[in-house]
C-alpha cells in the first residue's frame, strides 16, 4: 500500500506553506522530510495526517485508526508516568488486557525504556521522552506512522535508537515518513525529500539524488562567484550549473553540499 | 603558556554522590575551532558551565584567558546558549542594542539579511534569523573566545553555511571557538573533536582520530525486512541505510549465525563506522563496565 499527497497547496494568509508538492510514502520504507525551520515540513506531515486541508491536491492516508502521529511536541503527558501515557493511548484504540501487557512490555524493550517505565514523562531526558512519544504512536501497529522531527535536539545515541525503531516499523510493512533538520539522517532514509520554502527543492533515493545532480562543485579558498559558494570547514565550496569551472578542484559532492548547491541555484534565479 | 584561550586541567565535578565530570584536560587555542561530542548526560553542559565560571569545579583547575573564569575576563567572552539567550519581546535592533551596552561595544550594523527585521520582534522571526541575531549579539565585543551551544540547530543548509561562514571568521581573526553539537555534519566544521562519555574525556582529534580503525557491519541481503528483523530480535544495534542494513559495535561472525539460522543470504562486509556509531559503541562499553 502507498500513501501520498499529491500536487497539494497549502495557504495560511498571504503564506504558501505548501506549493504543488507531491510525495508517496510506500509501506515497508522510511522517507525522510528534510528542510529547516518554514520549510513546510511540519505542514506536509500534518497534511498527510488529515490534519490540515489543502487548497488544491489530493491525499491518500488510511483510516485515522490506522495512523500513528508523532508530534514535533513532546507527544506524551508529563504528569503520567510511562506506562500511563502507553495505556491511555492504546486504551483509545481498543487494545488491552494481555494483549496491551505483552505489547507494552515488547516496546519498552525494544526502546530500553522498561527501566523507567514507572517514571513520570516529565522525568524523562529528552531522547527518552521522544522514544516514549514515538512508542504511543506506533502501540496500535500503523499502517502510515507519521514522525515530525523525532530526533531533533536529541543526543547521536538516542538518535540511533529512534532510527533503528523506524526502520522496524518500516521492516514489518508500515509506511514511515519522517522530518528531520538533519541531513545525514535523510540519506539514510529509502527516499528522500528536500522542501525549501514550501517546494520540493529534490527528492529520491540518496543513489538517485547524486546521480541526478547538474553541474560541478569545487573546493577552493578564493571563490570566483561569491553568490555561487559557501563554507564548508576551512575551505570553500562553489557551484558552477553548467559545470564551467573556471577555477578550483572539483569534489564528490554529498547531500549538504547538494542541497546547498540546489538551494543557492533556486535562490539566485529567483533574484535575476 | 599565554596563548591558550581556555583550559581545563583534571577538572572534576560531584554533585553529592553522582560525578557529572570525571578528570577531564582540554584546552582551546586562538584561531581553532573545537567541537565538542557527547551523549545527552555525557557531562558537557557542566564541563561548559566550569570553564564560563558559572559553577565551581569539585578540584582539578579552570583557565580562561589565563586566569580564573572572574567577570573581568568574562566580559572577553561570547557564549551563544542552545536557547539563544534573546529577549523575545524586545525587537532585533534592541536586542542586539542591548547586548552591545551590557558589554561596553559599540552597536554592530545589522547585515543586509536582518535589515528587514531591524523593528520585528525577536519572536516573530524566524528561526534562521533569530541564530542570526544572537550570533550578532555575542560578536559585537570581538570576544577573545566563543563558546556555541548547538549553534545551527534546526536550520536549512544553506543558513547553516551561512552562520559556519561566520564562526570561521572568528578563528581566522584569533579567536578560539569552542562548539557543542549533536549534528555529526556540524562536527565536520570543526578542526579538532573531543568526545565525552559518562563525565570522561574519551576520545580526541580528528574524526578519523575518533573513529580510530572502528568499523560497523554492512549486511546486504535480497531479503532487507527480513534479515532487518532477525537481527533486530537477536538484540544487534542494527539500522537501515536505504535497503541496506548497517550493525555498528557487532561480531561479523555472530551476525552470521544469526542470518543462517533465520534461512537468510546474505553477505556481511565490515566498512567505517560513522562518529554516531562510535559514540553508541562507547556508551555501550561504558554502560557494560
Amino acid at each position: 500500500m502507498t500513501y501520498s499527497v499529491r500536487s497539494a497547496t497549502v495557504r495560511f494568509g498571504h503564506v504558501l506553506a505548501l506549493d504543488d508538492v507531491t510525495v508517496e510514502v510506500p509501506g515497508g520504507s522510511v522517507v525522510a522530510v528534510v528542510g529547516g525551520d518554514g520549510a513546510g515540513k511540519t505542514t506536509l506531515l500534518r497534511a498527510l495526517a488529515g490534519e490540515v486541508p489543502l487548497d488544491h491536491g489530493t491525499v491518500e492516508a488510511p483510516p485515522k485508526q490506522r495512523l500513528g502521529y508523532l508530534p514535533a511536541s513532546p507527544g506524551s503527558w508529563a504528569a503520567l508516568t510511562v506506562t500511563q501515557n502507553i495505556d491511555f493511548v492504546a486504551g483509545i484504540y481498543g487494545l488491552a488486557g494481555d494483549e496491551l501487557t505483552a505489547r507494552r512490555a515488547e516496546l519498552l524493550d525494544r526502546s530500553s525504556l522498561t527501566p523507567a517505565a514507572g517514571r513520570l514523562a516529565a522525568q524523562l531526558s529528552g531522547g527518552m521522552r521522544r522514544k516514549l512519544g514515538f512508542i504511543m504512536a506506533i502501540v496500535h501497529r500503523p499502517a502510515l506512522l507519521i514522525l515530525d522531527e523525532p530526533s531533533t535536539g536529541i543526543d547521536p545515541v538516542s538518535r540511533i535508537d529512534l532510527w533503528r525503531m523506524a526502520s522496524e516499523a518500516a521492516a514489518s510493512g508500515a509506511a514511515v515518513l519522517m522530518s528531520t533538520t538533519y541531513l545525514d539522517e535523510a540519506e539514510r532514509a529509502a527516499h528522500l525529500v528536500v522542501l525549501d520554502s514550501g517546494r520540493v527543492l529534490v527528492q529520491g533515493s540518496y543513489d538517485q539524488v547524486r546521480a541526478g545532480f547538474a553541474g560541478v562543485i569545487t573546493r577552493t579558498d578564493e571563490p570566483v562567484r561569491a553568490e555561487w559558494a559557501w563554507r564548508r570547514g576551512r575551505v570553500l565550496h562553489e557551484y558552477w550549473p553548467r559545470a564551467d569551472p573556471a577555477a578550483g578542484t572539483t569534489v564528490a559532492p554529498d547531500l549538504e553540499d547538494i542541497v546547498i548547491a540546489l538551494s543557492l541555484a533556486r535562490r539566485n534565479a529567483v533574484r535575476s | 603558556m599565554t596563548n591558550i584561550l581556555l583550559r581545563a586541567g583534571h577538572v572534576t565535578r560531584r554533585f553529592g554522590t553522582f560525578t557529572a565530570v570525571d578528570d577531564v584536560s582540554m584546552q582551546v587555542q586562538p584561531g581553532e575551532v573545537v567541537g565538542l561530542l557527547g551523549a545527552n548526560g555525557a557531562g558537557k553542559t557542566t564541563l561548559i558551565r566550569m570553564l564560563l565560571g558559572l559553577i565551581a569545579v569539585t578540584s582539578g583547575r579552570v583557565d580562561l584567558l589565563g586566569g580564573p573564569p572572574d567577570r573581568e575576563r568574562r566580559r572577553r567572552l561570547g557564549y551563544v546558549p542552545q536557547g539563544l539567550g534573546l529577549y523575545g519581546d524586545l525587537t532585533v535592533r534592541e536586542n542586539v542594542s542591548f547586548s552591545a551596552r551590557a558589554y561596553g561595544a559599540a552597536e554592530p550594523a545589522l547585515p543586509p539579511a536582518l535589515a528587514g527585521y531591524a523593528g520585528v520582534l525577536v519572536r516573530e522571526v524566524p528561526l534562521g534569523a533569530q541564530r542570526q541575531v544572537a550570533f550578532l549579539a555575542a560578536l559585537a565585543h570581538s570576544p577573545e573566545v566563543l563558546v556555541l551551544d548547538e549553534p545551527t540547530s534546526g536550520v536549512d543548509a544553506l543558513a547553516r553555511a551561512a552562520l559556519w561562514d561566520t564562526i570561521r571568521g572568528q578563528a581566522e581573526r584569533g579567536a578560539g571557538v569552542l562548539v557543542t553539537t549533536h549534528y555529526m555534519q556540524e562536527a565536520q566544521q570543526c578542526d579538532r573533536l573531543l568526545l565525552m562519555s559518562d563525565g570522561r574525556l574519551v576520545a580526541e582529534g580528528s574524526e578519523a582520530d575518533i573513529i580510530g580503525s572502528t568499523t560497523a557491519i554492512a549486511v546486504s541481503t535480497g531479503d532487507w525486512a527480513r534479515a532487518f528483523a532477525a537481527l533486530n530480535a537477536a538484540g544487534a544495534p542494527v539500522m537501515l541505510a536505504g535497503r541496506a542494513i548497517r550493525v555498528a559495535n557487532a561480531d561479523p561472525a555472530e551476525l552470521a549465525g544469526v542470518l543462517s539460522a533465520a534461512g537468510i543470504e546474505a553477505s556481511l562486509q565490515p566498512v567505517p563506522a560513522t562518529i554516531s556509531e562510535r559514540m553508541l559503541m562507547l556508551s555501550r562499553q561504558a554502560r557494560a563496565s
